[in-house]
């Protein structure tokens, strides 16, 4: 019997608008809450601030250095995760998400152990006359260290979506295998990486725990934006306020200009 | 020439096969969906490695795994047309033909990408992107990107199988042509029989990863060597000269004699095809049926029993095979030996060009 079909139970449809609004409610209200406690003035008087705009030229100096090393180093290693398959890849993969869901302060001990002074490769380091520690080095090493498994995720999923029959026409019409990820593999997948890239930048401009242990919190070398914050937060709140919301638009704007670009692009591809 | 000895376990089927293919001489890949004949592409074109087995085009040798030579696919030279012809979304039509050119220049790459587009009927659609471009369109470009480069062997999975039916003949014929032109070993693998018959010289039959049989089309389906191959062909194809007749049909004279009446128009060198199904047999003292305008005298060399028919193998100027329902076959006491005329209706026949 093929009858009609009975209209979907309206409570199921009232259940859905209701959890959106809550979920809405809860996760945007306290962004919202930054710039409703904030007046514009105290936003500008507060980049007046030596300490204010030495975090933030600092965090802008050490997230882009590390997302270009990330860039650098991680979409071709995603690549061959996401193309070849080796004997342990799934335990690799496991291996390379795991500081996803490291605690910062547990990541930020895992890099003491590994290249502090003390640690396994510090000696190796100190021989090379590499500091690490309340340097900004270690600033860029930690933001690194969290915020490349981003990358490496959004890169792995969005090289495993290209088809492969892409990448087998190009090498069959006589390109080199990094030829055919050059001109094949990664603008196919580009606005997967770009996601990835955002989330990445994001998570490292964020990123509190694992360089406050690492690098420590020292105006002007080591104090990022989340760190000037904490150190001010008991005396002068609403230049905590004012240095959030900054932070809020670099970020937010960071995901609209990659959102724009690739969208843009995909625009551009549809329109043939 | 292109060789190929080939051994590879694909998931249950052990793949074995041996294929050698002569410039100007076209090698179909017919068979079942799953027999292995995309593989056999795949480890030619070096997209897959073969657990042992041997590649030679020419004077090169693409692999030998007894000697350990592997040579990366981009160094084969192979023309290889994918199902899905894996044009790339983000270069546009001429970008994409370009795309196998890096020895020449910029200039000379668009250059070339525009003449090898004007060559393919795709004026005006340089700049157009895949998406943008109609199933025979994108045929078209993918065979222009692979026949830019001026490959060593060109190789075809199923050229015609994402186009609808009405550009499926044209754009059949254009790839015929095209083989014909084009003195490079080819392969063609295809599921369908008059697919096979029409672009190849020859027709390799493949069923789960063995070669069964390899002819031209019209004695596969005459002498087929298995009820599998008997099965698979289908249609009888006869080749001859075509020309306007009577009654506004085409008269095909028969290479080695006779001749058939069509009712589609074409001149010159044809291939005919018609269904084993279509054609019935008599004594040759017997009176002709009033609809059949096509009579030809055959001696029959087979009579293989398939289910609760008998496919009746026979030569006549050409081989050609007919289906009977067994009653028949009894009756006409059809033995190897005896003299049969086989006939059918004008409006049976198919036109194929060659």
């Amino acid at each position: 019997m093929s009858a009609p079909r009975v209209t979907r139970p309206r409570w199921f449809a009232a259940l859905m608008t209701l959890t959106l609004a809550v979920t809405l409610a809860f996760l945007a209200l306290p962004v919202l809450a930054i710039f409703l406690d904030t007046s514009p003035w105290a936003l500008i008087s507060s980049l007046g601030d030596s300490q204010s705009t030495d975090a933030l030229a600092l965090s802008l100096e050490t997230s882009t250095i590390a997302i270009a090393v990330i860039l650098a180093v991680g979409t071709p290693a995603a690549f061959m995760l996401a193309t070849r398959s080796f004997p342990g890849r799934s335990l690799v993969t496991m291996l390379l998400e795991l500081p996803l869901v490291l605690p910062p302060a547990v990541a930020g001990i895992g890099l003491l152990a590994a290249l502090g002074p003390q640690g396994i490769l510090g000696g190796a380091l100190g021989d090379a006359h590499i500091q690490l520690v309340i340097q900004t080095a270690g600033v860029v090493v930690a933001l690194t260290f969290v915020s490349a498994p981003f990358y490496l995720r959004g890169a792995q999923s969005a090289f495993v979506a290209v088809e492969r029959s892409y990448l087998e026409a190009s090498r069959t019409l006589g390109a080199s295998e990094a030829r055919t990820f050059l001109h094949v593999a990664i603008p196919l997948a580009l606005p997967g990486l770009a996601a990835g890239l955002a989330l990445a930048w994001g998570r490292a401009l964020g990123e509190f725990g694992a360089t406050l242990m690492f690098a420590g919190s020292l105006q002007g070398v080591t104090q990022t934006v989340p760190l000037a914050i904490y150190d001010q937060f008991a005396e002068n709140f609403p230049a905590v306020l004012a240095l959030s919301a900054i932070l809020v638009i670099v970020s937010a704007s960071l995901l609209l200009t990659v959102k724009l670009l690739t969208g843009a692009r995909e625009l551009g591809r549809a329109g043939g | 020439m292109l060789a190929a000895e080939l051994e590879l376990q694909i998931g249950e089927i052990e793949l074995q096969i041996k294929l050698d293919v002569r410039q100007g001489c076209p090698l179909a890949l017919a068979g079942p969906s799953g027999a292995g004949k995309t593989t056999i592409l795949r480890l030619i074109a070096g997209l897959a490695t073969p657990r042992s087995g041997r590649i030679a085009c020419g004077a090169e040798v693409w692999l030998d795994t007894r000697a350990g030579i592997r040579v990366e696919p981009e160094r084969r030279s192979c023309g290889y047309v994918s199902q899905d012809y894996a044009l790339f979304p983000h270069l546009s039509a001429w970008r994409n033909v370009a795309y196998g050119l890096r020895e020449h220049n910029r200039r000379e790459r668009r250059r070339l990408a525009l003449e090898q587009l004007e060559r393919f009927g795709l004026c005006g659609r340089e700049n157009a992107r895949p998406a943008a471009l109609s199933g025979g369109e994108r045929q078209r470009v993918a065979l222009a990107r692979a026949l830019a480069r001026r490959p060593r062997a060109l190789l075809l999975d199923e050229p015609l199988s994402a186009l609808d039916p009405r550009t499926r003949a044209s754009a059949g014929r254009q790839i015929a042509a095209i083989l014909h032109e084009s003195q490079v070993p080819a392969i063609i693998v295809t599921h369908d029989f008059h697919d096979a018959a029409l672009l190849g010289e020859q027709v390799a039959i493949i069923d789960r990863g063995k070669l069964i049989q390899r002819a031209p089309a019209g004695e596969l389906a005459a002498a087929p060597t298995s009820a599998f191959v008997a099965d698979f062909t289908g249609a009888v194809v006869l080749t001859g000269t075509a020309r306007p007749g009577a009654d506004r049909l085409t008269v095909v004279a028969l290479d080695g004699g006779g001749e058939v009446l069509c009712t589609s128009h074409g001149t010159g060198r044809v291939a005919v095809s018609v269904f084993p199904w279509e054609i019935t047999l008599r004594r040759p003292d017997s009176p002709a049926g009033e609809s059949a305008r096509n009579h030809l005298r055959a001696t029959v060399v087979s009579v293989t029993t398939v289910g609760n028919r008998v496919r009746v193998g026979l030569t006549g100027p050409q081989p050609l095979v007919a289906e009977v329902t067994e009653a028949a076959a009894r009756q006409l006491q059809l033995r190897s030996g005896k003299l049969v005329t086989a006939s059918w209706k004008a409006t049976a026949t198919r036109l194929l060009a060659l």
